[in-house]
Order: C-alpha cells, then sequence, then structure tokens
C-alpha cells in the first residue's frame, strides 16, 4: 500500500444512486442512528418478537418466517390505505422532492431524497405486487426483500420525520410521511423498534407519560411550578387535578411539566388561566398530550390517545383544551374522532368562555390548540399585557411541522407574538424556510434519542443556517415554537449551531406580559433574567 | 508582481476550483445539487462551506487577522464533524488547495522564480492551517459530547430544580 494523498483521503465511500443505489448498503456509524429497543418494552406494551438485538451487529435475530410476515404486511396495507398503492404507483420520478428534505440538505446522502426513500419500499412493492415487476425484477426497479432491504428501510424510515415538507413540493402530494409510518409499522412486526420511541410508548403505555412519571410525580411537578409563579409574579395559580363537572380539560405533553424549557410555558398557562378565571382541570391519567406511539404504528398511536377522550367522559367536561405541541395535535386533529369510533358526543362544541367564540373549526374533534385560544383573546382585548416584560427577547418563529404544514397554523402564534412583544422585536426567518415551507427540527417523530446526535445535528441544520441568519442580521436571542418535541430538541440543535439563541414557547411570553389586577412589582421574567429596565436607577447603569 | 497579488487576482478561478473538489469529496447527486442551488437558504451546506473558504482564502492572503481562521475553519468542520468525515478526510480538504494554486499560476511560476520561494512559505503555512483545523475538528467533536450530557439533564430540569438542584451547576 502506499501512503494516500488528500484527494484519495477525501473521497467519502458513496457511488451514484442513479446507476446503483440499490447496491449502496447503509453504514450504521455510530451517532446516526437509535439503539434497538429492549425486550423489555415491547413486553410491556404486548409488541410481536421481544429479543434482545444489536443494529450494529450482523444478525438482527429477525423471526424465522419475517419474510412473510412483511409481505403479508404489505399486502395487507395496500388493501386498507389506498393512499399507500397510489402513492407506490403514480410517482414519475420528476425529482422535484428530492433536494426538498433536510436529512438530504444536511447528510449529503442521496438516499435521504424523499423519491430514493419510497424506492425503498416501492422496489420491494413493485417485485411482489406487479405483475410487471414480478417478471422484470430489477430491470423496472423491483428488488427481491432480504435482510439488506429491511435493514435499509431501518436506517432510512428514521432518518425521515414524517414532517411532509417533500409532499408540499410534489406534483401528485405523494405523502412520504404516510409511507414512512407504514413502513415503520411493518418493522415493528418483525419486532424492529427503537428504544427511545419504545420506551416512551411502554411508559406513556403503563405510567401515562412518556417520561414515566406516576399521578403523584405530576401533580407534585405542576404544584411546584404553581408555587414558581408564585415566588416570581406574586400571583397564586391554582391548578385542579380530575376534577369532575369542571368545564375544560387541559391536556399537555409531558415535556411542559418535566424539562426547561417547557416548564416555563406550563407556568405561562397557569397564569393565563387564573387571570382569566377559567373553570379547568388537569387529568393526571390523561396526564400525556404527546404521542410517540404515532410515530411506531397507527395501532400503538390509537391506544395512547383514547385516555383523552376517556378522560373528558369520565369528568364530564364540556371540552378540550390543548397547550403547544405539535404532534400531539396533528394526531388529536387528524387522527383521534376516528380512532375513537365516532364524534363523541359526550363533549360540545368548544365556545370560548370569555368571548363567547364558537370554534367552528373544532366541531368534530372538540378540542382547541392554546395558540388558537390565547390569539381570540387578543382578538376580542381580553388580556391586559406589559410587552415591555419581554424587552430583552428579540424573536423569530419556527413553524413546528405539524401545526403549520400539518394543521394551518399559521398566523396565530404571529398574532400572540405581536401582542406580547415590545415593537420591532420579531423578525421572519427568510420565507423558505417558514410557515409551509419550514424546516423540520431534525429531531422529530421519536428519533430525538441521545445516540442519534449527529444525525440530529445534520437533520436539523438548514433550520439552524435560517436561524443563525437572523440571529447575526437582527440580533435574535430567542426562537420561539409552540411545539414540545421543539422545546426538546432545538436547545441542543441551537447549541450546536447557533449557541447564542435560546428556545421559548409562546405562552410563557404571555406569561411574562399578563398584567393582574394589583399585582406586585416585576423584576424578572419566569426564567428569573432581570428584566430591561431593572435596577438601573440604583445601579445608575444605561440601557443598551 | 508578487503572489498575494497574483492570488487576489485569480481569486474567483481558484476559489472556485477549490469548492468543486470540496464538493466532489460528496456523491455525484449531492455534489452536483451543492453546484446548482444558488439560494443560501435551501442549499445550507453549499453555502455555509463556500464561505469558510472565502474566509480561509482571505486569511491566507492577509486580508483577514490571522486568528480568524480559527472561525472560518469551523465554518466548514462544525458541518463535517457531524457528517461522514474522519478527521483525515474532514482536513484533507486545507492540502488540495496546494495543486490547485499551482496550476492555476503555472505560467507565471514558471517566469518568475521568485514567486516559488513565496508559495513554499503559503504552502508551509496552509499545513499550519490544516494543523489548527485538527484541534477545530477535536473541539466539534467534544462539543458533541457535552451536548449527549447537557441534554440528558435537560430532559429533566425542572425535576431537578423541583429537587433544589440548579441543573446548570451539575
Ligand atoms: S417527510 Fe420530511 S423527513 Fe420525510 S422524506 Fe419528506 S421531507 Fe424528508
Ligand atoms: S415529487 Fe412526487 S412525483 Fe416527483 S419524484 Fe418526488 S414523489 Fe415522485
Amino acid at each position: 500500500m502506499s501512503l494516500p494523498k488528500p484527494e484519495e483521503l477525501a473521497r467519502v465511500n458513496y457511488q451514484p444512486p442513479a446507476r446503483g443505489w440499490m447496491e449502496v448498503k447503509p453504514d450504521f456509524r455510530p451517532g446516526t442512528y437509535c439503539n434497538a429497543a429492549s425486550p423489555k418494552w415491547l413486553e410491556w406494551i404486548d409488541y410481536p418478537y421481544p429479543r434482545q438485538w444489536s443494529v450494529a451487529e450482523e444478525d438482527w435475530q429477525l423471526p424465522e418466517n419475517w419474510k412473510e410476515i412483511v409481505l403479508e404486511g404489505m399486502e395487507d396495507r395496500l388493501a386498507r390505505f389506498r393512499s399507500l398503492k397510489l402513492f407506490f404507483d403514480i410517482c414519475v420520478r420528476c425529482g422535484a422532492c428530492a433536494d426538498k428534505c433536510h436529512f438530504f440538505l444536511g447528510t449529503g446522502d442521496p438516499k435521504n431524497m424523499p423519491v430514493l426513500r419510497a424506492e425503498l419500499l416501492r422496489s420491494v412493492y413493485k417485485r411482489y405486487f406487479t405483475r410487471i415487476g414480478k417478471a422484470l425484477g430489477e430491470l423496472v426497479g423491483a428488488r427481491d426483500l432480504d435482510e439488506k432491504v429491511i435493514k435499509e428501510w431501518f436506517f432510512y424510515l428514521y432518518q425521515c420525520t414524517i414532517c411532509r415538507r417533500c409532499s408540499l413540493f410534489c406534483p401528485y402530494g405523494i405523502d412520504m410521511a404516510e409511507m414512512t409510518l407504514l413502513g415503520r409499522e411493518m418493522l415493528a412486526s418483525i419486532g424492529i423498534n427503537i428504544d427511545w420511541a419504545m420506551a416512551s410508548v411502554a411508559q406513556c403505555y403503563d405510567k401515562g407519560s412518556h417520561i414515566g412519571a406516576t399521578p403523584q410525580a405530576f401533580k407534585d411537578m405542576i404544584d411546584f411550578l404553581a408555587e414558581e409563579n408564585e415566588r416570581i409574579t406574586g400571583i397564586k395559580t391554582p391548578v385542579s387535578y380530575n376534577r369532575k363537572g369542571a368545564e375544560i380539560l387541559f391536556v399537555t405533553p409531558s415535556g411542559d411539566y418535566f424539562a426547561d424549557p417547557g416548564t416555563f410555558t406550563l407556568m405561562g398557562y397557569l397564569l393565563l388561566f387564573t387571570y382569566l378565571d377559567l373553570d379547568w382541570t388537569f387529568s393526571t391519567y390523561a396526564a400525556e398530550g404527546g404521542n410517540f406511539g404515532w410515530f411506531v404504528s397507527h395501532e400503538m398511536g390509537k391506544r395512547l390517545n383514547a385516555k383523552i377522550y376517556h378522560e373528558a367522559e369520565r369528568l364530564k367536561v364540556k371540552w378540550i383544551l390543548g397547550g403547544e405541541c405539535g404532534h400531539m395535535w396533528r394526531v388529536c386533529n387528524q387522527y383521534m374522532p376516528t380512532w375513537f369510533g365516532q364524534v363523541p358526543s359526550f363533549l360540545e362544541v368548544p365556545v370560548s368562555p370569555v368571548t363567547g367564540t364558537v370554534f367552528e373549526n373544532a366541531r368534530v374533534h372538540k378540542m382547541v390548540h392554546i395558540s388558537e385560544f390565547t390569539a381570540d383573546l387578543l382578538r376580542h382585548n381580553k388580556l391586559k399585557l406589559d410587552p415591555q416584560r419581554n424587552a430583552h427577547i428579540k424573536l423569530t418563529f419556527h413553524d413546528s411541522c405539524n401545526t403549520s404544514r400539518g394543521m394551518g397554523i399559521f398566523e396565530e402564534p404571529r398574532y400572540i407574538i405581536q401582542h406580547v412583544l415590545p415593537e420591532g422585536h420579531f423578525f421572519e426567518m427568510p420565507p423558505n424556510t417558514i410557515r409551509e415551507k419550514t424546516f423540520c427540527c431534525g429531531s422529530s417523530s421519536g428519533i430525538n434519542a441521545n445516540e442519534n446526535m449527529e444525525l440530529r445535528m445534520q437533520g436539523g441544520f438548514p433550520r439552524a443556517n435560517a436561524v443563525r441568519y437572523v440571529h447575526e442580521r437582527y440580533g435574535v436571542n430567542h426562537l420561539g415554537c409552540i411545539c414540545a418535541l421543539d422545546r426538546a430538541t432545538l436547545p441542543t440543535l441551537l447549541q450546536y449551531w447557533v449557541p447564542e439563541v435560546e428556545v421559548t414557547g409562546i405562552t410563557e411570553l404571555v406569561g411574562n406580559a399578563l398584567v393582574f389586577e394589583g399585582e406586585i412589582e416585576r423584576t424578572t421574567d419566569l426564567r428569573d433574567r432581570d428584566l430591561v429596565g431593572v435596577g438601573e436607577q440604583e445601579g445608575g447603569e444605561e440601557e443598551e | 508582481m508578487t503572489l498575494k497579488r497574483l492570488l487576489s487576482e485569480r481569486r474567483a478561478a481558484i476559489l472556485e476550483k477549490w469548492r468543486d473538489r470540496v464538493f466532489a469529496c460528496y456523491p455525484p447527486e449531492t455534489a452536483s445539487f451543492l453546484k446548482r442551488e444558488a439560494d443560501r437558504f435551501s442549499n445550507p451546506v453549499a453555502h455555509r462551506l463556500t464561505e469558510g473558504l472565502k474566509g480561509i482564502y482571505a486569511t491566507l492572503l492577509g486580508e483577514a487577522p490571522a486568528a480568524e481562521v480559527t472561525a472560518q475553519l469551523d465554518e466548514v468542520l462544525r458541518i463535517w464533524a457531524v457528517q461522514d468525515f474522519t478527521p483525515s478526510q474532514a482536513l484533507a480538504f486545507v492540502f488540495f488547495l496546494k495543486p490547485i494554486i499551482r496550476e492555476e499560476l503555472a505560467g507565471e511560476l514558471k517566469a518568475d522564480a521568485g514567486l516559488t520561494a513565496e508559495l513554499l512559505d503559503l504552502e508551509s503555512r496552509l499545513d499550519g492551517v490544516a494543523l489548527l483545523g485538527f484541534d477545530v475538528y477535536m473541539r466539534r467533536r467534544e462539543k458533541l459530547s457535552d451536548l449527549k450530557v447537557s441534554e440528558m439533564k435537560a430532559r429533566i430540569s425542572g425535576l431537578l430544580r423541583r429537587v433544589g438542584v440548579d441543573p446548570s451547576t451539575l
């Protein structure tokens, strides 16, 4: 062997997929995949083929008849989901989606082009379910299902955050997110799951929240945050739990009560509800708004989601209010009544008790997003606000894929921001990175595992790149969002790419700005940071 | 004419070759995308890599303070520290510049022997840049491990505060 020249060293080992994409196999490099699910979790939820296996090892210990299971699973799904068959058949390989995925942009791996991600599944479909594929095989892009294919599915279906950015650009609206979900279901059917998602699912199923908190711990934590509110603002923000006959059931993801900065958003909710004297309750049973089950299978999503309506019925509330969450919102808005099997007749069409607004958009599922609720309050001038209390914040807003591209919540958070921030403190990121075209956080859909850090940093790079632009150009120091997964994962992303920018929920800013009758003078925000202007008289400092 | 002057005059051509050589480290489809898409937000990797190369080049020419070279290297290496680049692969790009300059200035170098001495000096500075690059790359890898630890704490930071522990002091 001769010693290498720099040019020889630098050649990263890829081959052109245009020719041989089927031959290029994934390299399971640490940092770019999630660990295999521990059998314990699968046993808890009665999921098939629990076993100890490792992604890095050659033998994944698939069940003997794994191929049969997968092909039967595909046949079954082709019959149940017309969309799947349609997506398989109508793609014309136009390439419009190719460079729209943040994972392609961040990793530079061509197999992260959505069109190729779909091809991983489609090639198997062609081989076993189309006449031409059965006859001509690889000539028409069909291929045999073998263990290598399964490994590729695993690698690339967990490098998709089901964000749907690609489908926005597809002339046929082909929805890769749907395919990824169904592909993950088929993997789960032969016992291939990731630990981070399955641990959260099992804990949620068993104890009620992803983090595995007991009802006591849930209550204890929220009581603590109410005390924090009192310490900082002097205002008591009473919380009620499992209170029958309350008008509203409030559901939020566990990120909001266990992890900063979500906790500050939760303090904001409590302040807002107190200010309005709302008749609301938490449920210690429906203590998790998030739903990692949906990242695993439709069936598991349904299982974890069921408690929300059940609690609403048991507590005899009129309607449900949801906290700031992205995927919770997509699940509750798009799936919940279908999973439940009927329109929940025990609930009423949500009406704001403060403004009288009827939330027609929630007529079916009976659940309102806190941003819709708050924006309506502002529209009716029901909140007294002092935006100067947010004067230390220069904000940009990240549209979370699920609330924005998924559900069309674009204006409400911006409308709130306008009211709670001083003028000139809000700066949009460039148009091709927000609203429908927003770039994903890169860590959603259950892949925000610690061991998957490199991949997450790559997937979130397009987002961070736009944040850095507004930071450098306008001095933006906070990234706002209305999603708990964002609040959990964006801080890490930004610490790598733009460490000067912190992450905040929008209701936290509302909490800072809300002016209560007879309140004590506020000197800090909800995070104990000095407000602009505080202490300056004594110190004689000048405002910057 | 001094080497620096020449390098400044031929900046566009040299930078373009350097950039193309760097893009060629990626698979062909990716390389052609990186070259094609001009929007800095739709093509963030190309944008940041190009900015990094431009900065390093300017520093080599003495147009920016030498201390800035670390930040310019970081522009490139923070991307490669999370992509599929080993340290040697990640640092090779610095050396790409040597043959590119020699090729681009072949005529002048032949005609003016004085330039060759200047070039040797510049090449040795490039070696120095590469060595600094190793530090930058390592710092990025360390940052990644730090982030893993801090994220673990952040996941239960509310709970820690609840029991009277300040998560930032752990
Ligand atoms: S849904 Fe999102 S993550 Fe998945 S392929 Fe499309 S753009 Fe990429
Ligand atoms: S944009 Fe749609 S039709 Fe075109 S390649 Fe992508 S998935 Fe296929």
